[in-house]
């Protein structure tokens, strides 16, 4: 399933706008979380989950497999759709979300959900664990691959660039970081709360391969990746231009739907956006 | 008596531990000549990952390694892995319950010159806080040895503070020991003397000196603090109805409130604390310091005698 095809590209926008609406619905149900930025990293992550990482639900534990670390941990809510979607656990579950006793708490938990590789949420830290994954792979010769989804705001925290140092310094070609550039924190636009720009230039000069894309298209995340694949000697940073809320044109862009979830009818709305987007691109 | 510095135990354990098993992994922030990890380094370079001037991210790649499988010792001074990588440590490691040992050398006043920057006298308060976390102190040398050794068999996260000087040694080579369970080394119906650290042996002197004196202490190394030895403190206020506990830290939050949290609830007896009293650190020879700050043999006999006095009054 390597190729980028007709058939590839139609399977992700399918799983892309399937992703979107299992958002939408479970953070309606549970009346919080973090909505934005789990729609501007759909595209993203059903690249990973159904183009290219090696991970099996009947296997979750597998030596072998893929990781990946969600160091934006507040967008869960991407994460356990891409899982449930892949068959870690029946999509129903998802309307147990932030719900007491839930495995689908409201930052991923590695000890209470299979296919959660990582309990994240802290910013900053999720890189640091990927690159300590990357660094066992490396030592066991197991060639497995890992990947791990920061936001852009994320590169704020000091021990962001403590781990970009530490993956340039280990030579992890095993690693990817993909940022989730939809330019928006809680407070407002990253650029004006702290501006992290030139983010490109940064993980360069901290000897990354750095790619910049438009998280959107599937078609560039799938070449992004295929390319990591090739990169030797040194990780690459994915620079995934996105749009917060992306999908949804009332979210579009707003930094006050970073951690609000939609109200019944906000709901309502999102889900017959994004099902006319799909019917107007024969996504079925 | 003989004396060796608990880093350099933990140094030579670790070797030992190495070559033991092949999953061990250590990790240092550019302190390895210092917290003694450098002689795994360089035993083993394949298994050691130096992180540089950066705790967090050390701690951080710790939970990764753990998770993909490996058993991690992770070090650095006991200020900087305890409190300036607290968060991480309580996020990435003992939330997710994974097996990363974070030993921490150069904790308490000890330290000495460098001063009361880099004196942690709030390690084991922040680390006991901490739900999942396992905290050993070790007295010596030897008994160092046996808690990484039992550290390694116990699943999840533990926080073993060392020390930056020579102390001497109270036991064997050869000791055992139990994590969770405090040594009673030796007896007396007076008082019992609850320590950890530094100042088990010197309570251990203090014992020899009170009974000169015809006063007779019981002296337990507490050294787990967490999981704490309940059954023991408990024990021990029920025969003795007075306790001491000395550490070489605050007085808030340490071994003495972990022993005066179970008092009250359980058996409710005299306890005094012995300990740094809610202050910094400073500049100088760590046995100035110690004299400075009262922890010293003739401030543990001064504190027996203190707690005798309030006994008899209350009968």
């Amino acid at each position: 399933m390597r190729e980028i095809n007709e058939q590839s590209l139609q399977l992700i926008a399918k799983k892309a706008v399937t992703i979107r609406k299992n958002i939408i619905t479970m953070l309606g149900e549970s009346g919080s979380g973090h909505t934005g930025g789990s729609m501007s990293a759909a595209d993203i992550m059903a690249c990973l989950y159904f183009w290219e990482m090696n991970i099996d639900a009947s296997q979750p534990q597998a030596p072998g497999r893929d990781r990946f670390v969600l160091s934006k941990g507040h967008a869960a809510p991407v994460l356990y759709a891409a899982l449930a979607e892949k068959g870690f656990f029946p999509v129903e579950d998802l309307m147990s979300l932030r719900k007491l006793g839930s495995p689908l708490q409201g930052h991923p938990d590695m000890r209470k959900l299979a296919g959660v590789e990582a309990s994240t949420g802290s910013l900053g830290q999720g890189i640091s664990w990927a690159v300590g994954m990357a660094l066992a792979g490396k030592m066991d010769n197991a060639g497995y691959r890992v990947y791990t989804l920061l936001g852009d705001g994320e590169l704020e925290e000091g021990m962001v660039w403590e781990a970009v140092m530490a993956a340039a310094h280990y030579r992890l070609d095993n690693l990817a970081a993909i940022v989730d550039n939809n330019g928006l924190q809680i407070d407002g636009r990253v650029q004006d709360v702290m501006d992290v720009r030139p983010i490109a230039a940064k993980f360069a000069a901290f000897n990354w391969a750095v790619i910049e894309i438009d998280g959107h298209q599937p078609e560039q995340i799938m070449t992004a990746l295929e390319k990591s694949r090739s990169i030797k000697g040194q990780p690459t940073a994915i620079i995934a231009k996105t749009i917060k809320g992306k999908g949804c044109s009332f979210m579009e862009d707003k930094a006050e739907w970073h951690g609000t979830a939609p109200k019944k009818d906000e709901a309502e709305r999102a889900l017959e956006e994004i099902e006319a987007y799909a019917h107007a691109k024969g996504i079925c | 008596m003989e004396k060796q510095a608990t880093r350099d135990a933990y140094g030579e354990a670790l070797v030992e531990l190495g070559h033991l098993h092949e999953e061990v992994v250590v990790l240092d922030a550019d302190l390895s000549s210092s917290t003694k990890t450098a002689g795994f380094a360089k035993t083993f370079p394949e298994r050691f990952f130096n992180a540089g001037i950066a705790e967090q991210n050390m701690i951080g790649m710790s939970a990764g390694l753990a998770a993909a499988g490996k058993t991690v010792f992770a070090s650095s001074f006991a200020m900087f892995a305890a409190g300036r990588a607290f968060e991480q440590v309580r996020n990435s490691l003992a939330y997710a319950n994974l097996n990363v040992k974070v030993c921490a050398t150069h904790a308490g006043l000890t330290v000495g010159e460098d001063g009361g920057s880099h004196q942690a006298v709030e390690d084991i308060a922040l680390m006991r806080a901490v739900p999942n976390m396992c905290v050993v102190v070790p007295a010596d040398g030897p008994s160092t040895k046996a808690a990484l050794f039992q550290l390694y068999e116990r699943q999840g996260p533990a926080y073993l503070r060392l020390g930056r000087p020579a102390v001497p040694k109270i036991y064997d080579n050869k000791m055992d020991m139990v994590i969770g369970k405090g040594i009673e080394l030796r007896t007396g119906n007076d008082a019992a003397i609850i320590a950890c650290g530094i100042m088990v042996e010197k309570s251990l002197q203090a014992a020899r000196l009170l009974a000169e004196e015809g006063i007779q202490v019981t002296v337990v190394d507490m050294h787990t603090i967490k999981p704490i030895d309940s059954g023991m403190i408990i024990h021990l206020a029920k025969t003795t109805g007075a306790l001491l506990t000395a550490e070489e830290h605050s007085i808030l939050g340490g071994l003495g409130s972990a022993v005066a949290e179970i008092t009250a609830a359980e058996c409710p007896v005299l306890v005094e604390r012995l300990g740094i009293n809610d202050k910094f650190g400073q500049s100088g020879a760590p046995d100035q310091l110690l004299e400075h700050y009262g922890l010293t043999v003739q401030e543990i006999i001064n504190k027996i005698h203190l707690l005798l006095k309030k006994k008899k009054a209350i009968k």
